[in-house]
């Protein structure tokens, strides 16, 4: 504990058997929650074709603007309701899930790779191209991200390969920096020493040596990078710059129920709250491997 | 010292360069500008305006000779013409900047005086319900979506309970039009404020001189305010940058759903309607604010902190 006059007490306090403070501290030790909606998330997505009770597309006019089941007039054919042209709320968000989950694995996915590559290569080769490496990303930090991705995915027109290449692009930066420092410590370790010596050439020395040093902290950023993806991939999806219509993906899904607020507040509110338990779990998450992996990094 | 910024400002220019070529190639390659001038679609242009406006904007030339015009007349200060109304964008920019400044310096003081002393409070009060409400509210504007956010404060405030205006920015200084949009570009850096207020606020307070400073009878308020709170505030500076991306993105965001009359709102127009001029220059602008700030940010932070030493 730390000692001081003012934390004693609320130290005290803390170590109280019961209440509230035993709760959160046995929820904060274990990430059951976050780790839970997650696992429902990844299943829903996964089995989505045989769990949906309506097709994502399939728009039947008579259920347009059908409340949710809870209401008088809803029924339970549409458990979230229905959208402005009578598609199922709730199938569209399973869908909507399968579509925001797959884009931004395999955005974080690429962007890791060739982030770590490159912070792996930089560090260990150093010189002129360690320079260069460092000043694309000094540039590449220095772009307001949000708006140069609203111009490029209008060019590429907008489109799921569109997206995760954005996504990619938005990711790589952020993995050399972190990981460049790392390898700048361990490349003159005596075991990566001995490597050398006995004749490994660069790229094993990287893969096998430099790289399971360097994995925590990859992780631990990918993790806290993960709900940021999630978040511009919906807000590019609002701005209607993101995955194209009919598709159904958690931000446009907001857009279409934006002008019908008043009598149909459904189609836009669950999305968002589809949006922020996911990202909220991926946060949580993000925070529970970095105080386990990496505590250094606390400042992210 | 000197050698730092020095090369800083080379990054600096460096990036500015690097963004006006990716910005221009994107507003160039958007869609194929000749096709936007065709009488009978587009801007439905008469074939002597548009073999004015080829020749205008040299779109008969190759992509980096038109570059280099434009960054020409971009250093000479001509902003350009709206394709839409054909008018200059230099005015209409003049007329756009101020609600977005408005709107973005609104945000940014109710942030710091949300944020901060909620930080500070959080960090003191470690593990009391304030922390917990505290962390909650954080990690909740760290994750709803910005636009999200403001649809339902316009479907709660506007819409059910009919307290404040649901867009627009009013005529002169009507206060009511500026709670909404203000909120909700502001929740999202005030998370980042707690938690990194926080966090470093609890740095500080485990650090060795805090520990002597008490033993020495100072008091609580003093030990706070005075010696951490100063070690403590240049965590949130380390951070304004981010905060400056939070509140571009923040700022598309928020007028987009607010028909704000602002900079952010062109540039999403623009982008729907391939007015690539108007979108070179906006974000531009953007980007030329965020470069800025973060110079000075990084300049600021070497002159406030002597421990930091630059090669």
């Amino acid at each position: 504990m730390e000692g001081t006059v003012a934390t004693s007490t609320a130290a005290q306090k803390a170590a109280r058997p019961g209440g509230f403070r035993n709760l959160v501290q046995a929820a904060s030790r274990w990430p059951l929650i976050p780790g839970g909606v997650l696992t429902v998330l990844f299943v829903v997505a996964i089995f989505t074709p045989w769990l949906a009770p309506h097709p994502p597309l399939k728009a039947t006019i008579g259920d347009r603007f059908a409340p949710p089941m809870w209401y008088a007039e809803g029924d339970s054919n549409h458990i979230l309701g229905g959208d402005t042209v009578g598609r199922d709320v709730l199938s569209r968000l399973m869908y909507g899930a399968r579509v925001s989950l797959l884009v931004a694995a395999i955005a974080l996915v690429t962007g890791t790779i060739v982030g770590t590559s490159l912070g792996l290569v930089a560090g260990y080769f150093g010189g002129l191209i360690d320079e260069v490496i460092m000043r694309v990303v000094d540039v590449w930090f220095g772009l307001p991200f949000v708006l140069v991705a609203l111009v490029i995915a209008v060019i590429l027109r907008p489109s799921m390969t569109t997206m995760m290449a954005l996504l990619a692009l938005f990711t790589w930066a952020g993995f050399v920096r972190n990981v460049r420092a790392e390898v700048l410590s361990l490349r003159t370790r005596d075991y990566v020493t001995i490597a050398k010596v006995e004749g490994a050439s660069a790229t094993r020395i990287m893969l096998v040596h430099i790289l399971p040093g360097v994995i925590n902290i990859v992780l631990v950023l990918a993790s806290l990078r993960a709900g940021q993806l999630i978040l511009t991939e919906a807000f590019l999806s609002f701005l209607g710059a993101g995955i194209p219509p009919p598709t159904a993906t958690w931000g446009s899904m907001i857009a279409d129920g934006r002008s019908y607020l008043t009598n149909a507040w459904w189609v836009s509110v669950f999305p968002g709250v589809a949006i922020g338990m996911t990202v909220m779990s991926l946060n949580f998450l993000g925070d529970w491997l970095r105080d386990k992996f990496d505590p250094r990094l606390r400042q992210l | 010292m000197r050698r730092f910024i020095v090369r800083r400002l080379f990054t600096s220019v460096l990036a500015l360069l690097g963004a006006t070529i990716i910005i221009f190639s994107a507003s160039r390659l958007l869609a194929d500008p000749v096709s936007l001038f065709t009488p009978n679609e587009g801007y439905g242009m008469t074939k002597e305006e548009y073999k004015r406006v080829v020749a205008q904007l040299h779109l008969d030339r190759s992509v980096p000779i038109q570059y280099g015009y434009w960054l020409a007349d971009l250093v000479r200060g001509d902003l350009g013409r709206d394709l839409s109304d054909r008018n200059l964008i230099g005015p209409k920019l003049a007329k756009r900047i101020m609600p977005t400044l408005k709107l973005a310096l609104a945000g940014w003081i109710l942030a710091t005086v949300v944020g901060v002393p909620l930080g500070v409070l959080s960090a003191m009060r470690r593990g009391s319900v304030l922390d917990y409400v505290g962390r909650t509210f954080a990690v909740l504007g760290q994750t709803l979506p910005v636009f999200w956010v403001a649809i339902i404060a316009v479907l709660i405030f506007s819409v059910q309970l009919k307290w404040l205006p649901s867009a627009t920015m009013g005529e002169g200084f009507a206060v009511r039009n500026y709670v909404l949009p203000t909120i909700a570009l502001a929740w999202f850096p005030v998370a980042g404020y707690v938690r990194i207020v926080r966090s470093s606020m609890l740095d500080v307070l485990d650090s060795e001189y805090i520990k002597l400073a008490r033993a020495k009878g100072v008091s609580n308020a003093t030990v706070i305010w005075k010696h951490a709170f100063k070690n403590a505030a240049l965590a949130p500076l380390t951070f304004a940058g981010l905060l400056l991306g939070g509140f571009i993105a923040g700022s598309v965001a928020v007028e987009t759903v607010f028909a704000w009359p602002g900079l952010a709102r062109y540039a999403v127009e623009a982008v729907q309607t391939n007015n690539f001029t108007v979108i070179a220059v906006v974000t531009l602008i953007f980007t030329g604010v965020y470069i800025v700030a973060n110079f000075v940010i990084d300049i600021l932070y070497a002159f406030l902190d002597p421990r930091i030493h630059y090669s």
